[in-house]
């Protein structure tokens, strides 16, 4: 175990806890920065959809994980962003402005929304959301003359300044651009933990009766939280619309919204990491269940069995045993091996060992 | 200078009257407690000055100014900082992070500076942390500094709310019941602090207590209440003596033994 | 005449909402979680009580086959309980809000490999059969899933009002320590009310079976009930079947007055609208918490 000694208020304010650890995650960027030409274009492809996922579940993350409030209704938000950076495009606005202006636009909404929507505790919160992802489907159907009907849209190649970024025509610069996207997230989602903001997100999930007698104006915080949050999944809407190419209502249905949440949720709720986690699960499951599913078949001679709906299956059941035996998620699991190794041999089987409680009522709010 | 006055406060829970006709105030520099048996209202009238309940009528005031138009989250910017009976911290956060959010009354930073943590967030959050750290040692805090509430124990987490509300550099505490659950030598460390909370800090302190040894050292003053009544106001010994305290604790017609 | 057709039949939809509602509301009065799956369970009712009655599969008598159902959904629903949700115990509501949605898509999984993705029919005795009264006809089927809705919600009021049991689960709700205290078995009575919400669903999907055909994504009708329950107010039985018969006869006539497109929307248009106006639902629960 590594034991930090603080010489100053800085060493609590600082991104990094110290400089190996710093030291690790320069090696990550590097990683990341390098992935281009170690890994194929089909794999690049992959790695840019789990990096726009990790954008939206940090934007869920930063709801849920930090301030306390589900929302099974974040692919609303995610089609807002993406239909609006793309209508926006059609209509001369550069890329550049588009996107940025798409993520404006949505949290701007969002907070709109959240004034009605998050008087509502606990289910009712997760039933009201849940009635946003239905409606958004039929609005966006409704809306013929903006969003195309069920016909959908076609989201043009990006230019900025003279380059074509498309996503298969130049796979490399796309990843780049979601990655720096990814970065700009990640550091404002830090930034914002770190600061009197971020505390009162948490002080509102933990408590909410005294983050208001600390002087937390608990509505207005969770309406921030809900814009900002609206805002970057938002962006991470733009984005896939650009990686899906064409889109329809289709692309942002139920499914997505509750994947989203339980994407964040098998991650590990309340870290940044558990974003990054669930999103590599959800984005490398298709892949890892067709892999298995052709040598299984190989081995019994089965032939192709089709099985709609084994990914979210298996993904529910990966959900469900994680929520038995680890309800910190892969970041909870991640830790405990971290410290294994930290403590070693010292380590105790029930170090993590949570308190049994029991069912506290949450009828009242 | 009368820190805060209640003027006639009467509050209604349907047909049970929680609080009726009570009237006091809390001059600057006083500690002034408040007891009575379980139910008499005593944390209905800290949830009424805290805004959480609504007065049926009466007026209750802050320095001569009414606080009934203020919200709930409005009540700390005036300086009335309070701890809740049933320990209220934030579990998933560490003691430090639990006193800044303390801090929160003092926040100038807004979403935008915050988002890219300007230079003035920076400077902001190292003098928090000063105060905070101030709070830490006064109250022999650092060797849980960086702990997750969680894991600590209830007299640990006790003397952590009373940090948070001081971290908010309050010119009024409300204290709910400081002493409930802590061991003797716990409690004498709350009397020491309460103390110089008063004479070091200056600041006026309210509290419900049922632990009369606390209440008879630190207090200038004690209302005793029950059913939402006044009984006797005066100095400790003055109330513990007065006729109609003993009869509410000890039923008519009992005697007191030993 | 119209008027009173498009009635009767949203009635009629309006009662398999409120049942899959009343499954909501069963577990959420009983354990204070949410199922998230209850609609699934309908749709697994339902596929269990074709595959007994129905000729192609193993074409049990009718009146034998339903019970059957009944039964195994019944034991599904306790051993998911005990299996699973028990683990749950203490851990915040949302959690098995999660869990209930992950054993939801497990679920239709399941239905789909063994059942396939073609719409099925239940085979009743009275398909097709129908009642006139002067130009209104109804369908036996619809006769009977009124009736039926109509028992077992009264069924179930009386079991909380009157029942030992019923009350048990009540008290086990909301304070569960102290439900052990005096001596309820709160493991148990939790497994049975999960028990219970299988049953209803089992009633639920055979009724809707009978008059809709169904395929493994039928579930997504819980939804709707969702909208029902709210209405209601999570709480109350008798406020779900409400809330269930008024989203089941906007329906159709939302569908039959508003353009194309606009008439899904209604019911979630009116849960929002409730959530909004009266957050708790009509019929309100909550209280502050005390401090």
């Amino acid at each position: 175990m590594r034991f930090v000694f603080k010489r100053s208020y800085d060493d609590d304010i600082k991104l990094f806890k110290h400089r190996q650890q710093a030291g690790y995650y320069v090696l990550l960027l590097v990683l990341m920065m390098a992935l281009p030409w170690l890994v194929d274009d089909f794999f690049l492809g992959e790695a840019t959809n789990v990096l726009i996922l990790a954008i939206a579940g940090m934007g869920l993350m930063l709801l849920t994980g930090q301030t306390g409030q589900v929302s099974l209704g974040h692919a609303a938000f995610m089609a807002l962003g993406c239909y609006l950076n793309v209508i926006l495009m059609q209509r001369g606005v550069p890329f550049i402005i588009s996107l940025p202006l798409a993520g404006i636009i949505t949290g701007i909404v969002g907070a709109i929304i959240a004034m009605p929507i998050l008087r509502l505790h606990g289910i009712y919160l997760a039933i009201g959301t849940l009635a946003i992802s239905v409606l958004s489907e039929d609005i966006i159907v409704i809306s013929k003359k903006w969003t195309g009907g069920v016909i959908g849209l076609v989201a043009e190649p990006i230019n900025i300044f003279g380059l074509d970024i498309d996503r298969y025509g130049t796979p490399i610069l796309f990843y780049f651009l979601v990655l720096f996207v990814t970065l700009f997230v990640l550091l404002i989602f830090r930034n914002i933990l770190r600061a009197p903001l971020g505390r009162a997100f948490a002080a509102i999930r933990d408590s909410e009766v005294s983050a208001q007698a600390l002087g937390v104006n608990v509505t207005k915080t969770k309406i921030t939280a809900f814009a900002l949050s609206c805002g970057i999944v938002g962006l991470a809407g733009g984005l896939l619309g650009h990686f899906a190419g064409a889109f329809n209502h289709e692309t942002f249905n139920l499914v997505l919204s509750i994947q989203l949440l339980l994407m964040i949720v098998i991650g590990g709720l309340g870290s940044i990491h558990g974003a990054f986690f669930g999103a590599v699960i959800v984005g490398f499951l298709p892949q890892l269940i067709a892999i298995s599913r052709d040598g299984i078949s190989s081995i019994f001679n089965l032939g192709s069995l089709p099985l709609p709906g084994i990914e979210t299956a298996s993904f529910a059941f990966i959900l469900v045993i994680f929520i038995m035996f680890e309800p910190r998620g892969i970041y909870g699991v991640w830790i405990k091996i971290r410290t294994y190794f930290e403590l070693f041999p010292f380590y105790r089987k029930n170090m993590f060992k949570r308190q049994k409680s029991y069912l506290k009522t949450e009828r009242m709010k | 200078m009368s820190f805060i006055t209640l003027e006639n406060v009467t509050l209604r829970f349907g047909g049970l009257v929680a609080v009726n006709d009570v009237s006091f105030h809390v001059g600057e520099g006083e500690v002034f407690a408040l007891v009575g048996p379980n139910g008499a209202g005593k944390s209905t009238i800290f949830n009424l000055i805290s805004r959480i309940y609504n007065p049926a009528s009466g007026d209750i005031r802050f320095k001569d100014k009414s606080i009934l138009n203020l919200r709930p989250d409005q009540v700390p910017f005036l300086g009335i900082a309070r701890t809740f009976q049933n320990i209220e911290l934030f579990e998933q956060s560490t003691v430090l992070q639990n006193l800044l959010v303390g801090r929160h009354r003092h926040r100038k930073s807004n979403l935008l500076t915050e988002m890219f943590f300007a230079p003035n967030v920076r400077d902001e959050e190292r003098r928090h942390r000063q105060v905070v750290e101030e709070v830490i040692d006064f109250l022999e805090l650092q060797a849980y500094r960086d702990k997750y509430i969680a894991g600590l124990p209830y007299g640990v987490r006790k003397v952590v709310e009373l940090a948070r509300a001081l971290a908010t550099e309050p010119k009024v505490l409300l204290l709910d019941e400081p002493a409930s659950g802590l061991s003797l030598e716990e409690t004498n460390d709350m009397i020491f602090w309460i103390e110089d909370i008063k004479k070091q800090m200056g600041i006026t302190v309210l509290m419900v207590e049922h632990d009369m040894n606390l209440v008879s050292s630190v207090s200038d003053r004690v209302l005793a209440l029950a059913d939402g009544k006044e009984l006797a106001i005066g100095t400790p010994s003055q109330v513990q003596s007065h006729p109609a305290v003993i009869e509410a604790y000890l039923g008519t017609g009992q005697r007191i033994s030993s | 005449m119209d008027i009173l057709q498009l009635l009767i039949s949203g009635l009629a939809n309006g009662c398999v909402y409120g049942l899959i509602a009343l499954g909501f509301v069963l577990i959420y009065k009983a354990t204070e979680a949410v199922n998230f799956a209850q609609g699934d369970f309908m749709m697994f009712g339902a596929f269990i009580t074709i595959w007994l009655t129905n000729a192609d599969y193993m074409g049990i008598n009718f009146y034998l086959a339903v019970p059957l159902a009944i039964l195994i959904m019944g034991i599904l629903g306790y051993l998911l309980d005990m299996l699973v949700i028990r683990r749950m115990f203490g851990q915040p509501q949302i959690a098995v809000v999660i869990l209930t949605i992950a054993i939801g898509f497990i679920l239709r999984f399941i239905a789909g490999v063994i059942w396939g993705h073609e719409p099925h029919l239940l085979e009743t005795p009275f398909a097709g059969k129908e009642l006139k009264i002067g130009s209104l006809v109804l369908g036996f089927e619809e006769i009977a899933i009124i009736i039926v809705t109509l028992l077992l919600t009264l069924f179930l009021f009386l079991f909380f009002r009157k029942a030992k049991l019923g009350q048990a689960m009540q008290a086990a709700s909301q304070n569960q320590l102290a439900a052990y205290y005096v001596g309820i078995p709160v493991k148990k009575v939790q497994s049975l009310i999960w028990a219970l919400a299988g049953v209803v669903a089992a009633v639920a999907g055979a009724l809707f079976a009978s008059k809709g055909a169904i395929d493994p994504s039928t579930g997504l009708l819980g939804i709707k009930a969702f909208a029902a329950a709210v209405i209601g107010g999570f709480g109350s039985l008798p406020g779900a079947l409400i809330g269930g018969l008024i989203i089941g006869v906007v329906e159709p006539f939302a569908a039959y007055y508003l353009p194309a497109g606009y008439s899904q929307v209604a019911p979630y248009a009116i849960m929002l609208l409730v959530l909004i106006l009266r957050p708790a639902g009509l019929f309100s629960q909550m209280q502050n918490k005390k401090v």
